[in-house]
């Protein structure tokens, strides 16, 4: 069954189409919350009920406004950054913006069992200017918006989709050649 | 359009990213379902931005089992009652139509019922009918029966009870000019079993008896009266009792009335 199909019967609560979009997302989403909250524990609490959320919300995605991932995406952000937020994160609130998805490789015991996928990550990410660190940090998984980003970065607005676009097609190039 | 150009403005990460609004969201999916090279984009942009998110996962991933579990524990007090709800329906319809069997069998019963109570009551009908006939069959007859006695032709004839029987009594009536012959026989016993009353018309000078007939179903003749005919030139009326089916000549130790046609 293709995505499309899936998401159909997701959205008509099939709980077994829900299973499949989760095995294909869940690593991804938990991945994406734990760059925010960079805590193993929290991050998969937080991941349940962001699933949770996303079964309970099924009928509010339309795919003609974006991608499925996309709309997943914007949900576990907006929830890691509330729990941030409303927890006794101030301090971490604080550093949001300085803390990039790739703190979390330099933690140690982060590598055990996912070696490959961090080790790859840092082969293609080694090879990013810290600009392209930040912005991609920002955009995909802060949730900041062209604006915010620009003023986060200090460049001008003009700039922030044109870097962006530079700085993945430099990853996904990093990703060919590894 | 120059697909390459838009792919280049980098509007496809963002898209990916969620960072554009509505109205370019419309736009870049709609470009993605005209254009296939747009949609390859798209895809890679977002395999991309998987790749990295997957390396930021925590080093464990909730299986979904714990997600079931809380979907079950919230929608578990939802799913009984629609069980419930889904299950009475069925039992409605079964006792409904097992209501609606049971009336049509009563209605059946009731209905049947009538029509034999109708049968009878119409067999009662006819009975009554049939006895309206008869009252007025003999009513009839006794109209007519009286008229005829009351014909100004009509001699009357008592007959006065002779020494078998001094207290028996009849009368006759006798139509001389039509030849009819009314006997009134209520002043008669009723006639051992095996015999019955004949009649006869007599002669005087010299004494001749002629046989009218027998006074037959004695017992059963409601209002007592015989009508016989009777051709003869009459002097007097006898009436003897005789062994059933008559006798050629009267047995006169057994005459029990006897009367004469006064002139």
């Amino acid at each position: 069954m293709d995505l499309e199909h899936l998401i159909q019967r997701f959205q008509l609560k099939d709980t077994k189409a829900f299973e499949k979009l989760y095995e294909m997302y869940a690593t991804n989403i938990c991945g994406v919350i734990n760059s925010i909250v960079q805590d193993d524990e929290l991050s998969q609490e937080i991941c349940q009920d962001v699933f949770m959320k996303v079964w309970q919300k099924s009928d509010s995605y339309n795919s003609s406004k974006g991608r499925f991932f996309t709309w997943l995406l914007n949900i576990a952000r907006n929830a890691a950054i509330d729990e941030l937020r409303s927890k006794s994160h101030k301090e971490q609130k604080l550093n949001l913006s300085a803390d990039l998805f790739v703190g979390i490789l330099d933690q140690p015991n982060e590598s055990e069992n996912d070696e490959m996928n961090s080790s790859q990550l840092k082969n293609w990410v080694v090879g990013l200017k810290q600009k392209c660190k930040q912005i991609i940090d920002l955009l995909y998984f802060k949730g900041y918006s062209q604006k915010e980003v620009a003023e986060a970065l200090d460049i001008p607005l003009g700039t922030v989709k044109t870097r962006n676009r530079n700085c993945i097609s430099q990853l996904r190039e990093n990703m060919k050649n590894n | 359009m120059d697909t390459k150009a838009y792919i280049e403005s980098g509007i496809i990460e963002l898209y990916v990213a969620g960072q554009l609004t509505e109205k370019e969201n419309l736009e870049v999916a709609r470009y993605a379902r005209m254009y296939p090279e747009i949609k390859k984009e798209i895809l890679e942009v977002e395999n991309t931005i998987l790749a990295v998110s997957r390396s930021a996962s925590p080093k464990s991933v909730p299986s979904f089992d714990a997600i079931r579990q809380k979907l079950e524990g919230q929608e578990g007090k939802v799913i009984p009652m629609e069980k419930k709800s889904s299950s009475w329906k069925p039992y409605v319809g079964w006792a409904a139509a097992v209501v609606c069997a049971l009336g049509i069998v009563y209605l059946y019963n009731q209905n049947e019922q009538l029509n034999s109570g109708m049968e009878v009551t119409n067999t009662e009908i006819e009975k009554l009918e049939q006895e309206i006939k008869e009252a007025n069959e003999s009513l009839e007859k006794s109209t007519q029966l009286l008229d005829q006695l009351r014909n100004k032709d009509v001699v009357v004839v008592q007959l006065g009870g002779q020494s078998v029987s001094p207290e028996s009594f009849a009368k006759a009536y006798w139509n001389k000019e039509e030849g009819q012959l009314f006997i009134d026989a209520q002043g008669l016993p009723e006639p051992p079993e095996g015999m019955a009353y004949q009649v006869w018309s007599l002669t005087l000078d010299p004494l001749t008896p002629t046989s009218v007939g027998l006074l037959e179903n004695f017992e059963s003749n409601d209002n007592g009266v015989f009508t016989l005919v009777n051709s003869n030139a009459s002097e007097a009326f006898g009436i003897t009792l005789e062994p059933e089916g008559g006798s050629a000549a009267p047995n006169l130790e057994q005459l029990y009335v006897l009367g004469t046609v006064s002139s």
